[in-house]
């Protein structure tokens, strides 16, 4: 398996969570960059995909983020590996789908991945646990710089960076943060979030982008617009989107504490109880159970010693990491059989819960 | 207007002004008012330019045609039409008519205001610099203009000295 030892290595993603990354699981940011003089990837023949992907990766490759990189063509790649590279946000569905001439350079620590002829010639992405958008777009924006050193982008003065679609033009940043707001979800207040957030120009997806539901209460907040409004103003503006919405969700969990925390402690305790010994588990009903431990978790009812190991299952327990684990391909029925169990084994030494702990806020 | 358009049919002062878009060709055509009576073009459901353009093909004057397409990549709006997306970074320019209208509201401004490729920039203008260079010495060796020559030939080398120098970070 090509990537073996990229699903082995600790990653940015499964491996550094704290407590800080309670509500905002993680931010990424994305640059759209093309090469200018040549064509599109969707409009490109052949020979200028294998062009443009020679061209890119070499430059890609040779920057100092992308020491020791897993360097890969997506021909290469088996279905299966593809799968779990997409779970890992390393790669986007349409690039696993894509045809001749796609590729990706991944950063030791995967926190860095950079998609080759997918709906641009570059999408330039950066992966950072936790609330840390500044941080964010200081590292992406010096990679981009160095790559602008060896690249000749597509640029106008009055467009900005030019882009397959005119959506993206301008700065063509994607700035998004994945949020855990279950509180939101059982008080049934998501939708009104979701207005309200579309009217300040953020989008709302579920966990995996466009089309995704939004199964274990993970929801994609990110910039709509790109042109006329620099990064920075960007990233402002969403942080303070985001600030609020992360008000929200405590408010709405306080407010379920003091109305009915039987309810509440219900749902939890049978969470815990169905992961300790279920024997057949979707991946969305495992979701919205692990969703609800790492509530648990926010809310004293369990240690914070876990939490790694929940924010870790959320993406084991895709269907991809699933298979992988077992070394190949299994049916879906089959499948949930294996993650049930899985599940039981990892929750069988798991504190048990105390309702009785003080209920104060931690984040 | 200090010369007026005349009907494309018979050559009187043209009041009615069409324009169509066929096969991603654009068709335009004046006529006067009783031309465009006669043709039916006030009645616009009724009307196709391209029949009225075929039958007039024995004009002397044909109606001005100009290619819709991308000349850097043979890109059409018909395939915008389809995919949404763009065929290459020159189709910005090949289809500005069409992209205004469409950024109007689609974004917070219609005007760039974030990062800037510097280096890349400052990397094109010494190319561009560089090709002009080139140009104006062997203009200056063809006229026999030594002293222009030599010149030009300083500064080429000091541009290429700038271009090949290592960036600093």
């Amino acid at each position: 398996m090509t990537i073996a030892s990229l699903i082995d290595s600790r990653s940015e993603l499964t491996d550094t969570s704290s407590n800080k990354s309670a509500i905002v699981l993680m931010t990424r940011i994305r640059l759209a960059r093309n090469l200018a003089g040549l064509p599109f990837p969707g409009w490109a023949r052949p020979q200028d995909r294998e062009r443009i992907l020679e061209q890119c990766r070499t430059a890609v490759a040779a920057a100092p983020a992308m020491k020791r990189a897993w360097v890969l063509g997506v021909e290469e790649l088996g279905e299966l590996e593809k799968r779990i590279l997409v779970e890992r946000h390393l790669i986007s569905r349409e690039l696993s789908g894509s045809k001749q001439g796609g590729g990706v350079v991944i950063s030791r620590d995967q926190a860095f991945s950079v998609m080759i002829n997918e709906e641009d010639h570059l999408r330039i992405q950066v992966l950072r646990s936790g609330f840390q958008l500044k941080k964010a777009w200081t590292t992406i924006n010096d990679l981009d710089s160095i790559l602008e050193e060896q690249l000749d982008f597509a640029f106008s003065s009055k467009l900005g960076y030019l882009t397959a679609c005119p959506t993206n033009l301008g700065t063509a940043m994607r700035a998004s943060a994945m949020m855990h707001l279950p509180a939101l979800v059982i008080s049934n207040q998501m939708e009104k979030v979701v207005r309200a957030v579309n009217q300040l120009g953020m989008v709302v997806r579920g966990l995996f982008g466009e089309g995704s539901d939004a199964s274990g209460s993970i929801f994609q907040i990110s910039n709509q617009t790109t042109l006329g409004e620099s990064e920075e103003d960007i990233i402002k503006r969403l942080s303070s989107v985001l600030q609020s919405i992360v008000e929200h969700e405590l408010n709405a969990r306080a407010r379920l504490l003091e109305a009915d925390s039987g309810k509440l402690f219900d749902k939890i305790g049978r969470a815990f109880g169905i992961l300790q010994n279920g024997h057949v588990l979707t991946s969305s009903e495992a979701m919205n159970l692990l969703s609800l431990i790492r509530l648990g978790i926010d809310l004293g009812v369990f240690t914070d010693t876990h939490r790694s190991m929940v924010d870790r299952l959320f993406i084991e327990a895709q269907p991809g990491h699933l298979q992988h684990a077992q070394k190949g391909e299994i049916e879906p029925n089959q499948r949930d059989v294996l993650r049930a169990t899985r599940l039981r084994s990892e929750f069988a030494n798991f504190a048990r819960p105390d309702f009785t702990l003080p209920l104060h806020r931690n984040n | 207007m200090a010369n007026p358009l005349k009907c494309d049919l018979c050559a009187k002062p043209a009041t009615v002004h069409l324009t169509q878009i066929v096969n991603n060709k654009v068709h335009k055509v004046d006529l006067c008012e009783e031309c465009a009576q006669a043709k039916g073009v006030t009645d616009p459901s009724g009307f196709s330019l391209a029949d009225l353009l075929l039958k007039a093909s024995n004009n002397p004057e044909p109606a001005p045609v100009s290619a819709v397409r991308c000349e850097q990549c043979g890109f059409t709006p018909a395939d915008f039409k389809k995919q949404g997306r763009f065929g290459c970074p020159a189709c910005y320019d090949a289809f500005k008519g069409m992209l205004e209208p469409m950024l109007d509201g689609m974004h917070k401004g219609v005007i760039h205001a974030g990062k800037v490729p510097q280096k890349a920039l400052e990397r094109k203008t010494l190319y561009d610099r560089l090709t002009q260079l080139e140009v104006d010495l062997s203009e200056a060796v063809k006229s026999e203009r030594y002293e222009d020559a030599a010149r030009c030939r300083d500064e080429i080398n000091q541009v290429k000295q700038a271009v090949t120098r290592k960036p600093t970070r």
